[in-house]
């Protein structure tokens, strides 16, 4: 349903756009008959309830035209582009639960001390630099004057070349999510430690240690699964600043490129992918819930 | 960006003041907030350096001085010059101008819009309420930067474009309180009051509702200035907003990049306001929130 209105909205704006994609596409090559020609092998000519039929059936096939500026069909340039983004996306989320959940719960268990405000701080600061900002930093100070890490693409075969190409956009990627979940995996566990269990717990005599790891962990965990799905949308979306700046490839440039040159399957293709992406992220993460919370069942 | 105020309850502050204890109070724990203030005082810092930009600024922000490309932070160029000459002081200041403006342009956008919407669907509720909830939660699937690349693909990179873009991206956030608010709201006697002496149902949201529902409505838009900011400059730095030589921050710090080894404070200096005007911004719209309506916490 969701996918179906989000396709809906997203060939209804394309189609918004002003301005002649054939006539940008011919350029000097323009003449009436050139014209003509084009707008019907793109299929352009048609009725546009037709092409919204002929769009909504492609999408549910997999076919999502022919890209106008390369003139290679829109899902085979996808394909291409699309391991790079799932790599450097997969590296941000690993990265920012792995750094934003412990220092979160680090933060909470010694609230108020120089620890807490230390992590609190720095998970601001993460917040309010914007990503491309960052991101040139890094690139300054561990690639340039360090030369830790290459300054552009993804790196050659190999999986150590690959990984050290993709350390320093995964880190700028991902230190805003690991910002925003250790902030609410502070507060979550802060929330927890303060309910009635846990003080039965402590009451029962129930060790610091265990209390923690076995009571209040798991209980203040939906908080930061719900924030993760939001951010890992937002995170999908972040990959277009990232890969321009590390020069990287992925289906993220590719929308900012289609968008520069008003290449419109390439819009409407790479949307729609994007948008598959975001539903099915949430989709598992509502199956994460019960995961982490049995009594959330899902018939 | 839309949720990361969910984060920042210190679970154990001060129980919140009951809400009938008015302005005055609000006022006050509003004052008390050191982060709060902080906010303030860059939010206004920042305000009088965009309106005085034409006195404050050392040099014009497009003029050219090719003798001087690329030169690092002098007494001449506190901030150094970009690979035109141009001086980056200069330019960073007359951002401030653009950075405010389309900040709070697309907030206000998203805040009417949005009001709009959320108030009609709450009141009438039926097909209408149907209708507008199923159209905010297609928004709302898409993340903000996507939605707003989205629209500027509709509307062509501009500045303006970035203020709708971002406008239209932040809408549906402002809907969906607008109309649980709404939908509390007509069930007042107030507001049975008011349909009883005939008023028409546009009347009775504009009205009566809407001065009852405005104070989180207020809030939200100042949470949500710093997320807009934010993809204000991405959008620049994309490409997609505001045309060279235009002196906006997120174009500027894309001016940079070319130059990076060689003139890193090309880049560094913009980038830097845009970071202090989000702190700014986030830190009071946070102090706001708690202030006036600790309800929001976890909206976003």
């Amino acid at each position: 349903m969701t996918v179906l209105a989000g396709a809906t909205l997203i060939f209804l704006m394309v189609h918004l756009i002003p301005g002649d994609p054939v006539a940008a596409l011919l350029q000097d090559q323009f003449t009436a008959e050139t014209y003509a020609a084009t707008r019907a092998r793109l299929g352009l000519d048609r009725p546009l309830g037709a092409q919204y039929l002929l769009f909504l059936q492609n999408v549910a096939t997999g076919r999502l035209g022919t890209s106008f500026r390369s003139q290679r069909p829109v899902t085979q340039v996808l394909a291409e582009q699309f391991p790079y983004t799932v790599e450097l996306a997969t590296g941000a989320i690993v990265l920012a639960v792995g750094l934003g959940v412990p220092l979160g719960m680090v933060a909470a268990v010694h609230r108020g001390h120089a620890v807490d405000y230390l992590t609190m701080g720095a998970a601001l600061l993460a917040i309010c630099v914007p990503s491309f900002v960052l991101g040139l930093a890094f690139l300054l100070v561990f690639s340039f004057h360090l030369g830790w890490f290459p300054t552009i693409g993804a790196g050659g075969g190999g999986v150590l070349d690959t990984l050290r190409s993709l350390t320093l956009p995964a880190l700028v990627l991902g230190l805003r999510t690991a910002a925003l979940l250790s902030r609410i995996a502070r507060s979550s566990l802060l929330n927890v430690l303060n309910l009635d269990f846990i003080r039965t717990a402590r009451a029962k005599g129930a060790s610091r240690r265990a209390i923690l790891y076995r009571h209040a962990l798991r209980n203040s965990l939906l908080p930061v699964i719900t924030l993760l799905g939001v951010t890992l949308g937002h995170l999908l979306a972040g990959t277009a600043i990232v890969e321009i700046v590390f020069s990287r490839p992925g289906i993220g440039k590719l929308l900012v490129d289609a968008v520069l040159s008003r290449d419109l399957p390439q819009i409407q293709g790479t949307l729609v992918v994007f948008l598959v992406i975001v539903i099915v992220v949430n989709t598992l993460v509502d199956l994460a819930y019960s995961v982490a919370d049995p009594r959330i069942a899902y018939a | 960006m839309r949720e990361d105020r969910a984060a920042m309850d210190v679970p154990i502050a001060p129980a919140p003041p009951a809400l009938s204890s008015g302005l005055r109070q609000a006022v006050r724990l509003l004052a008390r907030s050191r982060g709060a203030m902080f906010g303030l005082v860059v939010m206004l810092g920042i305000l009088l350096v965009a309106l005085l930009a034409p006195a404050l600024a050392p040099y014009d922000p497009v003029q050219q001085h090719l003798l001087d490309q690329n030169e690092p932070p002098t007494a001449a160029h506190w901030l150094g010059t970009d690979r035109l000459g141009r001086d980056i002081l200069s330019r960073t200041i007359w951002g401030a101008r653009l950075s405010l403006v389309t900040g709070v342009g697309s907030v206000l956008v998203g805040a009417v819009q949005g009001s709009i919407l959320g108030l009609v669907a709450g009141y009438y509720r039926g097909w209408v309420d149907q209708l507008i909830v199923r159209v905010i939660d297609t928004l709302l699937a898409f993340p903000l930067y996507l939605s707003a690349i989205f629209v500027i693909a509709v509307v062509g990179p501009s500045q303006l474009g970035v203020v709708l873009a971002v406008g239209i991206a932040v809408t549906p956030v402002f809907a969906r309180l607008a109309r649980g608010e709404s939908m509390e709201e007509r069930e007042k006697e107030y507001v049975l009051a008011a349909r009883a002496l005939g008023n028409t149902g546009a009347r009775v949201i504009v009205a009566h509702i809407l001065p009852n529902v405005v104070a989180p409505l207020v809030v939200l838009a100042s949470l949500t200035m710093g997320d807009a900011i934010l993809v204000e400059a991405g959008l620049s730095f994309l490409g997609l907003g505001a045309p060279p030589p235009t002196p906006s921050w997120g174009l500027m710090v894309n001016d940079g990049m070319v130059v990076l080894t060689r003139a890193p404070w090309v880049s560094m200096g913009p980038g830097a306001a845009i970071a202090l005007l989000v702190l700014g911004s986030n830190l009071l719209g946070d102090g706001l929130r708690d202030a006036f309506d600790p309800r929001l916490r976890g909206t976003r």
